[in-house]
């Protein structure tokens, strides 16, 4: 007896995207009146002036929501057409419940198809990556991505090689199938990989630790071994990095994002660089980031923009995707 | 064959010009990376990774740690390339 498959679409494409920050601003100075720091050696060291932090009472999912409304909304469906919710985090509230479920609650999705996963800073494009087979093999419809942390409830604020640099926030998708014949998939195939030998360069080691991080073996880590990922990931799309519009990178480090940049040879990209008032925001990163340059109209319609995620595991992906 | 001390600094000088913008001529034997020419941890990490493509020495950030000066970074590069 054969079985039936699934139909599929052609291919996958994001129909919008959203980002939420909390209201609250801590800036560098603030910081260097707690610990042995300064707004000078935080700027040339990672890049960041400010991050926001959640409130007391502000939760993973209450971000998680934030952004994944705001998505959805801009994409112009409505929830009941949303039948899989992925949430990307490394911060979740509790092993379980899952984040996914809660927001697709909490946002008026019935019954979909919800559960999280953890890569890290890599997480929102392994989520992306997953969202577009599921519309293309036709597990999906139509799936909400969100990217989303707290990652101030792990930090050791006493500790200054990490508390300057996390912070929190969300960034959302929304994924769909590729429905006019004359257009191309949005979002092209990913590169993705991890070692783990390298699992103790990043980690929160148990629910009584902090995050701890190996900044200088990280730092060599993400400027030696990353960019031959990213062009891997236009060869595979099919897209020369010179025609790319934009380079969103996971917002790590500044210095970390314009070494890779300038590896890559993509000399029109905008380079995303929201971390100078978003701070390392992981899985939250590279949506949220996105989102901001497309309202501010930096990148248009159409426009091909290289995502690339890296982080603890360790973990990474990259992936080319159409501006919606 | 390997490359003569004054070789090597004259690499590594281009190095860290082209990684910290100090200019080549300051890069000289007796200078701390840190204290005189004013490079960060994660620059020096640059000018290890850097210093590999130029002169295919391995600097591990063990090692690297224990690099202060100009003159020691030379040494490392030229004991590795001559046991090498």
């Amino acid at each position: 007896m054969l079985m039936r498959l699934a139909e599929g679409a052609a291919g996958a494409r994001i129909l919008a995207f959203g980002g939420y920050q909390p209201a609250r601003v801590l800036t560098n100075d603030e910081l260097a009146t707690t610990i042995d720091t300064s707004d000078e050696w935080i700027r040339s060291r990672v890049g960041i002036a400010s991050r926001r932090i959640a409130g007391p009472d502000e939760s993973l999912a209450d971000m998680a929501t934030a952004a994944g409304g705001k998505a959805v909304a801009a994409s112009g469906l409505s929830p009941a057409d949303v039948d899989l919710v992925i949430v990307a985090t490394c911060t979740p509230e509790a092993p379980i419940p899952n984040t996914a479920a809660t927001v697709a609650t909490r946002l008026g999705i019935s019954a979909p198809g919800a559960f999280d996963v953890n890569a890290a800073c890599a997480g929102f494009c392994y989520a992306l990556s997953v969202a577009s087979d599921a519309v293309r093999a036709g597990s999906a419809r139509n799936v909400l991505v969100i990217g989303a942390e707290k990652l101030s409830q792990w930090v050791d604020w006493t500790d200054r090689s990490t508390a300057i640099i996390f912070a929190d926030g969300a960034g959302a998708a929304v994924v769909g199938p590729v429905t006019d014949p004359d257009e191309g998939p949005g979002i092209g195939p990913v590169v993705w990989g991890s070692d783990g030998g390298m699992a103790d360069k990043i980690a929160i080691k148990d629910r009584d630790s902090f995050i701890v991080q190996e900044g200088q073996a990280v730092f060599r880590w993400a400027t030696t071994a990353l960019h031959p990922v990213a062009k891997l990931a236009c060869e595979r799309a099919g897209v020369d990095p010179a025609d790319l519009a934009a380079f969103v990178p996971h917002q790590a480090n500044l210095r970390i994002i314009e070494g890779i940049a300038r590896k890559i040879g993509a000399p029109q990209a905008l380079v995303a660089d929201d971390i100078v008032t978003a701070g390392n925001t992981s899985s939250a990163s590279i949506p949220l980031a996105l989102s901001k340059m497309i309202e501010r109209g930096e990148i248009g319609s159409g426009a091909a923009v290289l995502l690339l995620g890296f982080g603890a595991g360790i973990c990474y992906a990259g992936q080319v995707i159409t501006v919606p | 064959m390997a490359m003569t001390e004054p070789e090597i600094l004259a690499g590594l000088g281009e190095i860290v010009d082209e990684v910290a913008g100090v200019p080549a001529d300051q890069v000289t034997l007796e200078k701390s990376f840190v204290d005189d020419l004013d490079i960060d941890s994660l620059s020096m990490v640059e000018i290890a990774v850097a210093a590999q493509d130029k002169f295919g020495v391995e600097i591990p950030d063990d090692q690297l740690k224990n690099l202060k000066t100009v003159q020691d970074v030379v040494n490392y590069v030229h004991t590795a390339e001559v046991s090498a």
